[in-house]
This record gives structure tokens, C-alpha cells and sequence, in this order.
């Protein structure tokens, strides 16, 4: 069976919109019956690929692959890539600024997040050129 | 316990009432990934949040409704995003005691 594929564009610093493409996915989810624990995780992993492309990447796209056996997602981003990985990886490491702090973000626990909800997570980053995450999610 | 009990406890102002759902536990927090990891599903979220991005974590945790403390108010974006998502409440008292409030509704 041919994966079902969901594009979306992740804008720079719309911190109003984040979220929209994580909740559309959730919605798809949920309507073809994926079990809800499933349906959480990649939720979650997938909610802080998006702030963290509106927060640090200047935006990007963001491709979904949906499989009866596996949720696929790959977000791509053209912004500053990150310098040190293991550094990014641990939790409370956060480059946020104040004012991001200020809506309650830049805990430091994205990637470490993503991380721990996935079964699956590459990323390939060059600093000064973008980031590209793929993680997945097994049903 | 539901959503409508909640809202019917006095020291709670209602700001935006969905569809009537369950309210299994009662969960506090601020900082927004930690919610969005650990806030359980059905849960009343008691938080000094009230921007638009805590009903993006609401809807995606799932949980049952919102509640600003500590006199906290929802921005108008926020109250905006809140329509067919999620039922969004204040209260005047500190986040513990208003959990506590919700909490006396769950034993």
C-alpha cells in the first residue's frame, strides 16, 4: 500500500500558527484509526519539530508518510543548523531567547523530547546551511 | 468528574465552553514541552499560561480543559484558538489551590 503523504510549511517566527500542522496530522491520525498512543507521540515529536523550526530555523517544510506500520516525519529547514549535537540532545540545553522563554518555551527539551517518543530519529545538520530531522514513530 | 462540574466550582470564571468531556486527574505546569510530554490525557491543565501556543499543547495532549490561575488572563488570540478545541477557565487563586479545587472533584 502507498504511504499516505501530508505537506506543510512551517512559517518563521509565527508562533500563533505553530501547532497547526501537528494538530492536522493528530486529526489524520485519529480519523484512520491509529491507536492513541501512537497518535500522542508523534504529536508531541512532531509539535516540537515545528516550534523548533519557527524558534531557531527561520521556518521550513515538513513531510508526513503514514503506513499502517509506521508514521514517518521529516522536517526540513534552511536555518543556522546546529553547531554541537550532544549538546543540543541534553535536556535543559536551550539557545532560546528571553522572549521566547516568555511563552513558556526553551525548557531545553525539544530534541531530548523527540527523541524519547520516537523509535527513530537521524539528524543531519550543517551549520550556516539547515537542518533535516527524520524521526519515526512504529505502530 | 466532567468539564461541567469544573466550570461549576464558583471561584472559576468561564472564558470558552466546548462540548461537555471527562476530567480524569488534574496536572500544573508552565513550561510548555514538559506539558506537551507529560500533562495526561482528559486532565484539567492549571497554568499562568495564556497564550495562543497553550491551546496548540492543549489540543495536542488532549486534555479536557484549561484553567488560568492566579488571576491569569487568555490573551484574545488564544481565546480565539480555543474555539472547537478546548473549554478555557480562570481563576483568581494561586495554581495549587486551584488544583486543589478540581482535585476535591476527582476523590
Amino acid at each position: 500500500m502507498e504511504p499516505m503523504i501530508l505537506e506543510y510549511t512551517v512559517s518563521a517566527d509565527d508562533f500563533s500558527g505553530a501547532g497547526e500542522a501537528s494538530g492536522d496530522v493528530k486529526k489524520t491520525l485519529k480519523s484512520l484509526g491509529f491507536p492513541p498512543e501512537v497518535i500522542r507521540r508523534v504529536s508531541v515529536a512532531m509539535y516540537e519539530a515545528e516550534i523548533n523550526m519557527v524558534i531557531h530555523a527561520r521556518g521550513g517544510k515538513i513531510t508526513v508518510e503514514i503506513s499502517p506500520d509506521e508514521i514517518r516525519v521529516c522536517c526540513e529547514d534552511v536555518g543556522p543548523g546546529i553547531p554541537d549535537i550532544d549538546l543540543a540532545m541534553q535536556e535543559g540545553w536551550s539557545t532560546a531567547s528571553d522572549k521566547v522563554r516568555g511563552l513558556g518555551f526553551g525548557a531545553g527539551m525539544g530534541l531530548p523530547n523527540i527523541k524519547k517518543y520516537t523509535d527513530y530519529l537521524d539528524i543531519k545538520t550543517v551549520v550556516g546551511q539547515g537542518t533535516t530531522l527524520t524521526m519515526s514513530v512504529a505502530v | 468528574m466532567t468539564v461541567n462540574d469544573v466550570v461549576k466550582i464558583p471561584e472559576f470564571e468561564i472564558v470558552w465552553q466546548e462540548e461537555d468531556r471527562q476530567v480524569t486527574s488534574v496536572f500544573t505546569c508552565d513550561l510548555l514541552s514538559i506539558c506537551m510530554a507529560k500533562a495526561p490525557e482528559d486532565s484539567a491543565w492549571v497554568t499562568v499560561m495564556g497564550n495562543r501556543n497553550v491551546i496548540a499543547v492543549a489540543s495536542l495532549a488532549d486534555v479536557s480543559c484549561v484553567i488560568a490561575a492566579e488571576g491569569c488572563s487568555f490573551d484574545e488570540e488564544a481565546v480565539e484558538a480555543a474555539k472547537g478545541k478546548v473549554t478555557l477557565l480562570k481563576s483568581p487563586l494561586p495554581v495549587f489551590e486551584t488544583a486543589c479545587l478540581v482535585h476535591q472533584g476527582l476523590v
